[in-house]
């Protein structure tokens, strides 16, 4: 379903995707003004597809997400369109969001210490999606969802099913978020920042898991992080944003050997590597990304870009093909 | 279903001397006014003509004396508890199931809803309480279900505040959104949620508006529109005590030294079980 980098063909894309984010704007009204997080940003996920999406806080990576989800706050405006599995659900009310959120289409978040209802044990939490969605019983709803940390490598799930979140450490509740997530047998996972909130052993583990089970269900995931080495440890396909737009999209491989846009490659830069560890000062990016309040004009990363030229400060670089291998938005790309 | 809230709350108000012993004293003045008649050979409302407003003693059967019309004050007294704790619950239980829904949709839902729901709580809470009744009364005519209805339809303003406060900040905790996100309609995450997530600060409240409802029945039959002769609260015997206060002073004390110690340990067990809820604050 992926040959090559046809999967992230711009706009009329193909409706295999499980997912298809279509000139995406979201914008936030604020008494001082508009505020926009995401502007014009056209996406794709294939079917089984792990797509990686990197970007500073504020690029707006979550939020194209949170819209897809209808999760956005309630002054914020999203426009363009959003696919899942051929039909359109941005803009839905909530019932029938409902009918695939939380069964077809999932989401995991960042901070799996608050994610779980305090007073429910594990397992009513668990139960509670099955009979919310299918109407299972009780009974065959806490079978199921045993199984379903059985198949997240919980260790002694009998048990966990009768404690309560804080009795589980933070990289168990997050396995009993995937678990949750997966009851519904999703065809695309959302991860937004699954493993920031982890240290670093159980971030392995979280991504070690979430690699086998992509496989074992054949889902797609989509991995939103500010980490580039979590990224790169289970994405098939990298999309860098910055200030609100895709400024960058290739095959991870492809991505992480060779950055064409300069913002990935100096985020690449940014990433500790043992080599370099003599190095007395942690490489980082100067100065700040753009007030998104303030109006566009010409490329967001111009100011902080090192082979910004004149051009770059008055015309806007729309996204384009270079060479059939990566998208990018950039006058002066960097050479493979 | 939530034990682990409860479990610790009761730990913590086990250690705690004082609402142990308030709780304590609430069970026996309970238990003595449903069980206590039972031991005196007198009537609720038989007249002992021999014994008229008789003082408290052993030499005859009226064991706290008598009043005016030669009513055993210990039954009576009993029986009057039994009204104003009735009053007290069953109001209390009005105001708490009317404040917890109001108050828990108003928040979860928020925007424009929350501001006509909350406008309509300011409306209603700018009525006097007093003319309130007095209209009930005067409409539906006086009786004790009436006084239920109408005190806890009062009470239930100020519940529904503090709920839709705690739900509010509820609605935007992770487990409220990944609730949203793994597809639960709203009125399952209302209930399910955020509902039980506020009844602790709520059972708070509710145990220390009993007493305050209790006082205000009182209030109210002091002033002629609660309880009606023969029937009587514990407010109406204070009422009829305070007429006799230089004659026969005992008519006063005893009601009025029944209500003071359960609304003293109401008040001492409600603060305890606000601390035991408050695990934080205790750390």
């Amino acid at each position: 379903m992926r040959p090559g980098g046809a999967g992230i063909s711009p706009p009329p894309a193909d409706a295999a995707a499980a997912l298809c984010v279509t000139n995406l704007e979201v914008s936030y009204a604020r008494p001082d003004g508009t505020v926009a997080a995401v502007r014009d940003v056209s996406l794709s996920v294939g079917p089984r597809e792990c797509i990686g999406i990197v970007g500073e806080s504020g690029s707006g990576k979550t939020q194209v997400f949170m819209a897809a989800m209808g999760l956005l706050a309630e002054n914020a405006r999203a426009r363009g369109s959003v696919r899942f599995e051929g039909a359109e659900i941005l803009g839905l009310a909530p019932h029938p969001l409902n009918r695939v959120r939380g069964s077809r289409l999932t989401m995991i978040f960042q901070d799996p210490m608050t994610s779980l209802t305090p007073h429910l044990k594990i397992g009513v939490q668990l139960a509670e999606v099955l009979v919310a969605h299918r109407g299972s019983s009780w009974r065959e709803a806490k079978r199921e969802a045993l199984e379903a940390l059985e198949r997240v490598r919980v260790p002694e799930p009998q048990r966990r099913l009768r404690q309560y979140p804080h009795e589980l450490s933070g990289g168990m509740r997050q396995r009993v978020m995937i678990a949750m997530s997966l009851l519904g047998r999703p065809s695309l996972l959302i991860a937004d920042e699954p493993t920031s909130a982890l240290d670093v052993t159980v971030q392995a583990q979280i991504i070690d898991l979430l690699r086998m089970l992509r496989v074992e269900l054949g889902m797609a995931v989509a991995l939103i992080s500010h980490d580039l080495g979590v990224v790169a440890g289970l994405a098939d396909r990298i999309v860098v944003m910055y200030a609100g737009r895709v400024v960058e999209s290739a095959r991870a491989g492809d991505l992480l050997r060779s950055a064409r846009h300069p913002y990935s490659a100096l985020l690449l830069q940014c990433v500790p590597n043992l080599r370099d560890a003599r190095l007395e000062r942690m490489p980082c990016l100067p100065g700040q990304p753009p007030d998104p309040a303030a109006p566009e004009r010409g490329c967001a990363f111009a100011p902080r870009c090192p082979r910004a030229s004149e051009r770059c400060a008055r015309e806007r670089p729309a996204l384009r093909d270079l060479d059939g291998a990566a998208q990018v938005a950039c006058h002066h790309p960097l050479s493979p | 279903m939530n034990g682990g809230l409860w479990h610790g709350a009761w730990r913590r108000l086990r250690a705690n001397p004082a609402a142990v012993a308030a709780l304590c004293i609430i069970a026996a003045l309970v238990a003595m006014a449903f069980v206590g008649p039972w031991f005196s050979p007198n009537e609720v409302e038989a007249l002992d003509w021999s014994h008229v407003a008789s003082d408290p003693g052993m030499v005859h059967a009226h064991w706290l004396g008598t009043d005016r019309l030669g009513r055993d004050l210990y039954v009576r007294t009993l029986a009057g508890a039994r009204v104003s704790l009735a009053v007290g619950l069953v109001a209390s239980a009005v105001s708490l199931s009317l404040g917890l829904c109001y108050g828990a949709v108003a928040g979860y839902v928020g925007g424009r809803t929350d501001h006509v729901m909350m406008r309509i709580i300011e409306i209603l809470s700018g009525l006097p309480l007093i003319f309130f009744v007095i209209f009930l009364t005067v409409l539906f005519g006086r009786s004790e279900s009436l006084l239920f209805v109408s005190i806890g339809a009062v009470g239930w303003l100020t519940m529904a505040r503090i709920v839709r406060g705690q739900a509010l900040s509820l609605r935007r905790k992770e487990f409220i959104e990944a609730a949203v996100a793994s597809g639960a309609s709203s009125a399952r995450i209302i209930f399910k949620h955020v509902v039980p997530n506020v009844l602790g600060p709520v059972i708070v409240y509710a145990t220390l508006s009993v007493p305050q409802i209790i006082l205000f029945e009182s209030f109210l039959s002091f002033l002629g529109l609660g309880i009606q002769e023969p029937h009587a609260s514990l407010g109406t015997l204070i009422a009829e005590g305070a007429g006799e206060i230089e004659a026969a002073p005992w008519i006063l004390l005893v009601p009025g030294v029944f209500l003071t110690m359960l609304l003293l340990c109401l008040n001492i067990f409600g603060d305890g079980l606000r601390d035991a809820f408050d695990a934080r604050e205790r750390r």
